[in-house]
């Protein structure tokens, strides 16, 4: 009796939500996530586990919550995922372990991450349980970052047995996790529950420490067996066009800096101001697009326009972020590039610029090469203007770090275990793929620990 | 991880001395470098520079003048409070070497950056000639610290009430025009001095160092709040600089960037200034 599809998950109304910045997803109710958990075929090779590059292990965990036993299915979450409530709400699913569920062929795949929040929450409203903590090793490791790549890295070598500090540069943890996704997608309260938990797991967290100014790698070295660098791509890129230092052009990583981690939203409770745009443009076609379109729109926008190069078919967004954009009210234009920024001769901007594109050939990415087409140049009025168009690594510690190769991308060079070009010192997560996922910086800090763990025992 | 005021000294009138016990920043810490604080929870990241450092005793000073909310509540806390964050040392030490003759010219709270640039520049061999402005006497800045490290000290006031009445420019431009041969200038100060300080020193060619007080928001190079243009090129002063070659800076849009927040900075301000005295709105 596995019925086709899957319990749905109770939303904010589109028209409330848009006024604030409360979860917009609500989350399964007990007897919701019984019944789909009921919806596992508990297959014995589980295709499911195969999508998840932290290797949660899915039938295990699904049938505890079958069972009503969430206390177990926790348990078997946390042996693999140290950040469950995080991974259920912005993993995406969709392209991971939902993919692969077999009865994603015939119906809809079981709401696997929908479960996993169910439970990270059950368990976060009724109190965190600590596992004992393993015999010392001796071995000390240093993690730069505590994005999820860096948190991963550290809560498994913890378990391990190895001491483990975080050296982050902002003043609280989480990476993008804490300054870029906003808080309707991912309450900064369940990131703060989480850090608390890889630092119950025994990890220091030292914030307001930027390596590299702070102390280099190097010097890290000589206190420490070795190093993790789980230091993101959080280098905004911009357009290179005329006007983009006019007064109200964001960078996305501002914008979403002063909107999440500075809560400027609740300017001026938070010392932190921001613009209110009347009309907002925001240019790109990723999650952070979505997620800067969807803030300035609950900052108090009349309209937020998202200008893309491409078609809707090529947006980088997840579906469901797209989807809920549009409910939301996003005005969308595609095919659309921008060519210039106008401002008011007293340094505030007034238009942008585009032009109309249209697709041509495959480039080596798989997409569409988008070209302008001549003639079609136009205006667009607007007071607030947030590029999102894509990241790169920071050069700060590379530029510090004696033989830590880079790539002409500026990522670090690291093997698939996380061996970097120096000895001792490990890479993973956004500063080695460029900006990516969540779960693939978790995979990597995974895979990272345990080849530290290997090395560290051979030392 | 809170940081512990040491020292808190009005010194003139809204600028004010204030000495946290950080040592992990001290001992890094070179002129040049800036910080960035945050009081509390609520509170803003400003950036603030360097104006001295103590490695022994682990801690660093700065000063800063009461311009908005922040600074304000700054001003009135008290050795023995805490601040929340305190991060550094950010940006590029300022470049130091034995050149022969350098100029350092200091406006206003520009002083304070001035000083730990004049003393390393002395150290390193060269002669220190220094220029610091204010608007009137009383408001003039460390006058006995920079005499300590400067071979000749000129003062400049506004209002004519010390030293030359006049702009700290009028002195560069004597000192440049009299043949002494100057490798190097560094002028802190607010940014029309800065951009005077350029302008006068550009027909002569003399290197020009400024140093770039931009909006910032993390000072790692991750936001661009505090993007500026020198030579055409857009820059983050945080991680490019703050010290740039006055000669390429583009000041009109510095000074206009810097206007952004204007209408938010008075609502901010009015509303801290009621909490404390007690009005009803
Ligand atoms: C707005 C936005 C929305 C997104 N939405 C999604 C989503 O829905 N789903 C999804 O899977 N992915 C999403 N992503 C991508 C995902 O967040 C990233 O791929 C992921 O966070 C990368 O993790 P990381 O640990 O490698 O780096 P980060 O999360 O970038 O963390 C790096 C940390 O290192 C610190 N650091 C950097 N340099 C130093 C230094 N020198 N010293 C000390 N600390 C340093 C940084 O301050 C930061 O805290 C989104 C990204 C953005 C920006
Ligand atoms: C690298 C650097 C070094 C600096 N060093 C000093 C110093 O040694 N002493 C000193 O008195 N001041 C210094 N400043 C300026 C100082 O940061 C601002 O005066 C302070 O941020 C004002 O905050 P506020 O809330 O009191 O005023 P606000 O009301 O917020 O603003 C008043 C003025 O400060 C500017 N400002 C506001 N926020 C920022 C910010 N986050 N970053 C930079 N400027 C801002 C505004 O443009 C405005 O002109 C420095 C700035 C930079 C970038
Ligand atoms: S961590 Fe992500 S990929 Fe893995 S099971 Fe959970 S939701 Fe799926
Ligand atoms: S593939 Fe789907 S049905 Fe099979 S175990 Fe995994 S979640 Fe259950
Ligand atoms: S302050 Fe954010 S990049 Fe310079």
């Amino acid at each position: 009796m596995h019925m086709l599809g899957r319990q749905k998950m109770l939303e904010q109304d589109p028209g409330i939500r848009r006024k604030n910045f409360n979860e917009v997803a609500l989350g399964y109710t007990e007897e919701q996530a019984i019944e789909e958990a009921k919806r596992c075929l508990q297959c014995k090779k589980p295709k499911c586990m195969e999508g998840c590059p932290v290797e949660v292990k899915i039938p295990e965990f699904i049938n505890h919550v079958a069972n009503g036993d969430f206390d177990s299915a926790v348990r078997t979450i946390k042996s693999n995922n140290a950040l469950p409530a995080i991974c259920g709400r912005v993993c995406p699913q969709e392209t991971q372990c939902e993919e692969l569920c077999v009865l994603g062929k015939k119906g809809e795949s079981v709401a696997t991450g929908r479960l996993e929040r169910f439970v990270a929450d059950y368990e976060r409203k009724k109190g965190v349980e600590v596992p004992e903590k393993p015999e010392p090793t001796g071995k000390k490791v240093a993690v730069v970052g505590s994005g999820p790549a860096g948190l991963t890295a550290a809560a498994d070598l913890a378990r391990m047995g190895h001491s483990v500090t975080i050296f982050e540069a902002l003043h609280a943890a989480g990476g993008v996790l804490i300054y870029g996704i906003p808080e309707f997608r991912l309450p900064k309260e369940i990131v703060r529950a989480e850090v608390e938990y890889v630092k119950k797991l025994g990890v220091a967290v030292l914030l307001d420490s930027v390596i590299g100014k702070i102390e280099t790698v190097d010097e890290l070295l000589c206190e420490f067996d070795a190093v993790f660098l789980g230091t993101g791509a959080g280098l905004p890129m911009f357009l290179n066009i005329d006007g983009e230092n006019l007064n109200g052009v964001y960078s996305a990583n501002e914008f979403l800096t002063r909107v999440n981690l500075m809560k400027s939203y609740k300017f001026p409770e938070y010392d932190t101001p921001i613009r209110r745009g009347k009309h907002v443009v925001v240019v790109g076609g990723g999650n952070v697009a979505m997620d800067s379109a969807r803030c300035a729109l609950r900052l108090g926008a009349d309209e937020v326009t998202i200008v893309y190069r491409r078609g809707e078919e090529e947006m980088p967004a997840r579906a469901e972020e797209i989807e809920h954009a549009k409910e939301e009210g996003i005005i969308f234009r595609l095919l659309t590039n921008p060519i210039r920024v106008i401002g008011d001769g007293k340094n505030w901007v007034t238009h942008i610029e585009c032009i109309n594109m249209h697709l041509c050939e495959p480039d080596e990415s798989g997409r569409c090469k988008p070209a302008p087409t001549p003639g079609t140049e136009h205006k667009i009025e607007t007071d607030v203007v947030v590029i999102a168009v894509g990241t790169s690594p920071n050069p700060l510690v590379p530029r510090t770090t004696k033989g830590l190769d880079i790539t002409k991308h500026g990522t670090i060079i690291a093997k698939d275990d996380g061996a970097t070009t120096k000895k001792g010192v490990y890479a993973g997560g956004d500063a080695v793929t460029g900006a990516a996922t969540v779960i693939s910086a978790m995979g990597a800090g995974k895979t990272a620990a345990r080849a530290i763990d290997e090395y560290l025992k051979g030392k | 991880m809170p940081f512990k005021i040491l020292k808190k000294q009005e010194l003139v009138p809204t600028i004010h001395l204030m000495e946290i016990n950080a040592p992990r920043i001290a001992k890094k810490a070179q002129p040049g470098q800036f910080v960035i604080l945050r009081i509390n929870e609520n509170g803003e990241r400003i950036p603030l520079t360097i104006a001295d450092f103590d490695r022994k005793k682990g801690t660093i000073t700065t000063i800063f003048m009461v311009v908005g909310k922040t600074t304000m509540q700054l001003s009135a806390l008290k050795a023995g409070d805490n601040i929340s964050d305190f991060i550094g040392p950010l940006g590029n030490p300022a470049h130091i070497e034995n050149e022969g003759t350098v100029l350092l010219v200091g406006g206003g709270v520009g002083v304070a950056p001035i000083f730990p640039q004049a003393r390393a520049f002395r150290e390193a061999g060269n002669k220190v000639i220094s220029i610091i402005g204010a608007r009137s006497a009383n408001l003039l800045l460390w006058e006995d610290r920079m005499r300590e490290v400067s071979d000749e000290l000129y003062i400049t006031t506004d209002d004519g009430t010390k030293g030359h009445h006049g702009f700290v420019t009028d002195i560069v431009k004597k000192i440049i025009e009299s043949g002494e041969k100057v490798s190097r200038i560094v002028a802190i100060g607010p940014p029309v001095m800065m951009r005077s300080v350029a302008g006068v020193t550009r027909p002569f060619n003399v290197k020009t160092i400024v140093s770039l007080n931009s909006i910032m928001v993390d000072g790692t190079g991750m936001c661009g709040a505090c993007r500026v243009l020198v030579g055409n090129e857009t820059k983050f002063a945080c991680v490019d600089g703050p010290e740039f070659d006055a000669h390429l800076v583009d000041f009109t849009l510095l000074m206009n960037r810097l206007a952004m927040y204007q209408p938010e900075e008075k609502v901010s301000l009015e509303k801290y200034k009621c909490g404390r005295e007690g009005c009803t709105c």
